[in-house]
């Protein structure tokens, strides 16, 4: 006896379309479309009929319109005449200041006390547990309104460096106050000068000769340096014995620099006491130093755990194999350890960082001109075009966001274990 | 020769430890001193603990309480500076401010009775030591104190009878024991009823505590599930149990949309019965982060859950729309939705409408965390192994309640870490609506500080917001750490 399962072959009737499985799907994901084209077309109408109403057609001109206002902290020139677009280029290149450079110090923190916190001592593992619940459980935002609050009604005031109740710390070269801390800048007697590009736009971006040629010559001297290792390795795999290289890999980077810096003329530009502030010097404000300490001070409080989770994620059996290859315990940790380890701490170290770049834009409670600032603070509100700035601001962050997890991902692919 | 033998014949008495290695002296020497590597952090660690400690509590103990202003704390504590005796004045000052925002005085007791009974409802959901009788003890308890609060005769004899009844309740939840309680029920003792009732009644009765208002508006809502409920129970027999959910869905859609208003206006006319109504830009300090975070946490979870359904299923439609929703969410800043919320959200709306600013803000922070707990709960769905999913389909279970039974309980079992991170993630970032204006503790701050008689004052003011923060967010990630415990079921 046989039996045969055909698929029903009756007429089709409306009920099927939800109560058979062949057509279920496909009713469900119309209906949710239509539904969604029908929100979106809701939404859409609303949006239209309500900036009619205004008096306000969708526009992006403004940008190009003049902006009006100062940027305090910015890398590059600016003046209040420029175009509301290279406000906010200022403001994404402050916005990216901030990020990469709280997500150094955010990394150095969490390794050091990720790593304090695994340590046997009692006191130290404790310390650090310390450090890293009271950051985490403690808004960022009122750690930077904090921080804030503490620099600037605890540093001294300029005046007081006149008086003497305040001094320059670090052999007279770093002021302290509570406007901002003033640090030596580089410069150089003969000098090479700046390239000017794309002219006069809002664009135009001014790209020092001093730089490049300094970054030329590191890089060179990283590649050299990596040449003498595969040298030193070629002799080790041939006769067994690796020639001692670190000095000359030390100074084929190190040598051409001070060369370079030699010729150039490089000096430091000290900040002094003129009227009644600092001149000269690069001067960091409090609003960056307290977003920038903040940000890598909670950052580093996940950073630790990240951390101490992937150490432990590696499992002791691990470490006892290695020592049984007969590994002393530095090339353990550098070929053992670590790369399984970092196979689990990469991923979430980089959404953190991402969510430290989201954080950054935290910069407008503390008057730091970062994007959120510059395009979705001032130039929203002089200009009153809410709808078309929080699109760009929002662009703006969509892209850095999804940039950093492809990279993620990219990184997820290389490091994946390749099974088999 | 049985005396030539040179080994012992008797087993010699156990000897104590030598002293280095027991107690506080051994644990010392092997946690603490174990070695120069260790015994120089040690003391490091140890000198600069005793540094800030010796700072801190003469920090904390300064007589300062009842001082009117930031000036008149310097002259108490003298003219050698600002920063080494804490200035308390503020906190005696505006303490109830930071609790409660311009929130009328006359009505504070309704958000703390508000506070108090979300706790009564939150017990049963989140422990399971506590008995059922314990519940209604505490549920009439704060009833009751707030009752007696209230005052007035009915007040007081209404607050007296109910702690009676807790008293008497809890005396009886304290006389017998679990096993006698445990017979009881089994012969077929009445048991109260379960307080997950009250659970269920309390995100109605919330809003009106807050906001105040009719309370016919409450009831007209929670009838909308009863409408939905009883359209359910009588349609589905005729029409098939899909179609009865659709028809009961529509059904409860068209009560809140068209006839909740009317009905209880009607209602209102018959039996006037409310409390006054508080407008939101009164709603402020930690009442306004509390009602902010709650309501985006206990949205966000369903959300999330059905979110991270469609990241994972097969309709690829419903698939691209999800990860488009929670892909774009989670790329931007929270602080450019809460933009949307107070400049956007209201060109969105049909011409004229006009809804309340903190309601916007919910709105957009529940989106927020939605985004963010379907990621959790997607991780957690994608790490329980295929051959759950599979048995699931071995058994002949459908879609709904193979993830009802088998999928759900354990992936979310496996997300509760992930879970309660991003509820403590949602509540601290409730700051963030100080930027936009409100005035939650963050907000007050800075009202604070620009005020002529604090202008100055940092460490006491921010220690104090941080401190409750920080008694919110660890104990949530402590109860995660219990709950891990309780509901783990391997190595055991």
């Amino acid at each position: 006896m046989t039996t045969i399962t055909d698929p029903h072959q009756g007429q089709f009737r409306l009920s099927m379309l939800l109560y058979d499985s062949r057509y279920r799907s496909m009713t469900i994901q119309i209906v949710a479309l239509i539904g969604f084209l029908m929100l979106l077309g809701w939404l859409l109408s609303n949006t239209a009929q309500n900036l009619a109403d205004l008096g306000k057609e969708p526009s992006f001109s403004f940008m190009l319109e003049p902006a009006g206002y100062d940027i305090n902290q910015r890398l590059l020139e600016y003046d209040s005449q420029d175009t509301h677009l290279r406000a906010s280029l200022m403001g994404l290149l402050n916005t990216l200041l901030v990020a990469v450079m709280g997500c150094i110090t955010a990394t150095v923190i969490g390794v050091i006390v990720g790593v304090l916190r695994l340590s046997p001592n009692w006191i130290v593992s404790r310390l650090s547990a310390v450090y890293v619940e009271g950051f985490r459980n403690v808004p960022v935002l009122l750690w930077i309104v904090f921080i804030m609050a503490v620099l600037i009604e605890t540093l001294p005031q300029p005046r007081a460096f006149r008086s003497g109740d305040a001094t320059m710390s670090l052999w007279e070269s770093v002021a302290v106050t509570n406007r901002g801390i003033y640090i030596p800048e580089p410069l150089f007697s003969r000098s090479l000068g700046d390239i000017h590009l794309f002219g006069a736009s809002s664009l135009r971006f001014d790209v020092s000769l001093d730089l490049l040629a300094l970054l030329a010559v590191l890089i060179a001297g990283i590649l050299t340096s990596v040449l003498i290792k595969r040298r030193a390795d070629v002799v080790q795999e041939a006769t067994g014995v690796r020639p001692r290289t670190w000095h000359w890999r030390l100074g084929v980077i190190v040598l051409p620099i001070l060369l370079v810096l030699g010729i150039l003329g490089f000096y430091l530009g000290y900040p002094a006491l003129k009227g009644f502030n600092f001149q000269g010097g690069t001067h960091l404000r409090n609003s960056l130093i307290a977003l920038w300490l903040a940000l890598s001070l909670y950052t580093g409080a996940f950073i630790a755990e990240i951390v101490r989770a992937g150490i432990l994620a590696v499992s002791k059996g691990q470490t006892e194999a290695a020592s049984a290859l007969g590994l002393r315990p530095n090339r353990t940790m550098s070929l053992v350890i670590l790369p399984q380890a970092l196979r689990v701490i990469i991923p979430p170290l980089i959404s953190n960082y991402l969510n430290l770049t989201k954080n950054s834009s935290l910069a407008i409670a503390v008057g730091y001109m970062d994007i959120t600032g510059t395009l979705g603070g001032i130039t929203m509100n002089q200009t009153g075009r809410e709808l078309e700035t929080v699109l760009l601001l929002m662009l703006v962050y969509l892209t850095i966001s999804l940039t950093i997890s492809a990279v993620m991902n990219w990184y997820n692919e290389s490091v994946k274990l390749k099974e088999r | 020769m049985s005396d030539l033998s040179y080994v012992r014949s008797e087993i010699l008495p156990e000897r104590a430890p030598p002293a280095s290695s027991v107690g506080v002296v051994g644990w010392a020497r092997a946690n603490l001193f174990n070695g120069i590597g260790n015994s120089i952090p040690t003391i490091l660690a140890l000198i600069f603990i005793w540094y800030v400690v010796s700072f801190l509590v003469s920090w904390v103990f300064s007589p300062t309480w009842s001082s009117e202003s930031l000036n008149q704390c310097r002259e108490i504590f003298g003219a050698d500076g600002g920063h080494s005796a804490a200035c308390w004045g503020v906190i005696r000052e505006r303490w109830v401010q930071l609790l409660f925002g311009f929130y009328p005085e006359a009505e504070r007791w309704r958000p703390v009775v508000a506070f108090g009974l979300l706790f009564v409802a939150l017990i049963p959901v989140l422990f399971n030591m506590i008995s059922r009788r314990m519940n209604w003890v505490l549920l009439l308890a704060v009833l009751g104190l707030a009752a007696l609060y209230l005052g007035g005769v009915l007040g007081v004899i209404l607050g007296l009878a109910l702690l009676g009844a807790a008293g008497f309740i809890g005396f009886k939840a304290f006389s017998t024991s679990k096993e006698d309680r445990a017979a009881q029920i089994a012969s077929g003792a009445k048991r109260l009823p379960n307080p997950l009732i009250f659970s269920a009644i309390f995100p109605f009765i919330a809003p009106w505590l807050l906001w105040g208002g009719s309370i016919w508006m409450p009831i007209a809502a929670a009838l909308g599930f009863v409408v939905g409920f009883f359209a359910f129970r009588f349609l589905a027999p005729v029409v098939g149990s899909l179609a009865g959910l659709i028809i009961a869905v529509v059904a409860a859609l068209i009560w809140w949309l068209f006839l909740t208003t009317g009905f209880a206006g009607l209602m209102q006319s018959i039996i006037p019965v409310g409390l006054e109504h508080v407008e939101s830009r009164n709603f402020g300090g930690f009442m306004l982060s509390t009602t902010i975070g709650v309501v985006a946490i206990a949205c966000s979870l369903p959300i999330g859950i059905v979110l991270a359904l469609g990241r994972q299923s097969d309709l690829l439609i419903v698939k691209a729309l999800c990860v488009g929703f929670i892909e774009f969410i989670r790329g931007v800043p929270l602080i450019t939705l809460l933009f949307v919320a107070s400049t956007l959200l209201n060109i969105f709306m049909p011409p004229g409408t006009n809804f309340d600013i903190i309601l916007r803000v919910l709105i957009m922070v529940t989106l927020f965390a939605s985004a963010y707990m379907a990621e959790v709960i997607r991780g957690g769905l994608a790490a329980l192994p295929r051959g759950q999913y599979e048995a699931a389909d071995a058994l002949g279970l459908d879609y709904w309640k193979a993830q009802r039974l088998i999928i759900m309980p354990q992936a979310l079992k496996i997300s509760i870490p992930g879970i309660v991170s991003t509820f403590i993630g949602v509540f601290k970032d409730t700051v963030l609506v100080s930027i936009i204006g409100l005035l939650d503790p963050l907000g007050l701050s800075n009202a604070i500080r620009a005020d002529q008689a604090w202008n100055g004052i940092v460490w006491e003011l921010y220690g104090f917001i941080a401190l409750m923060f920080f008694v919110f967010c660890f104990s949530m990630s402590r109860y995660s750490m219990y709950l891990e415990r309780r509901l783990r079921t391997d190595h055991r």
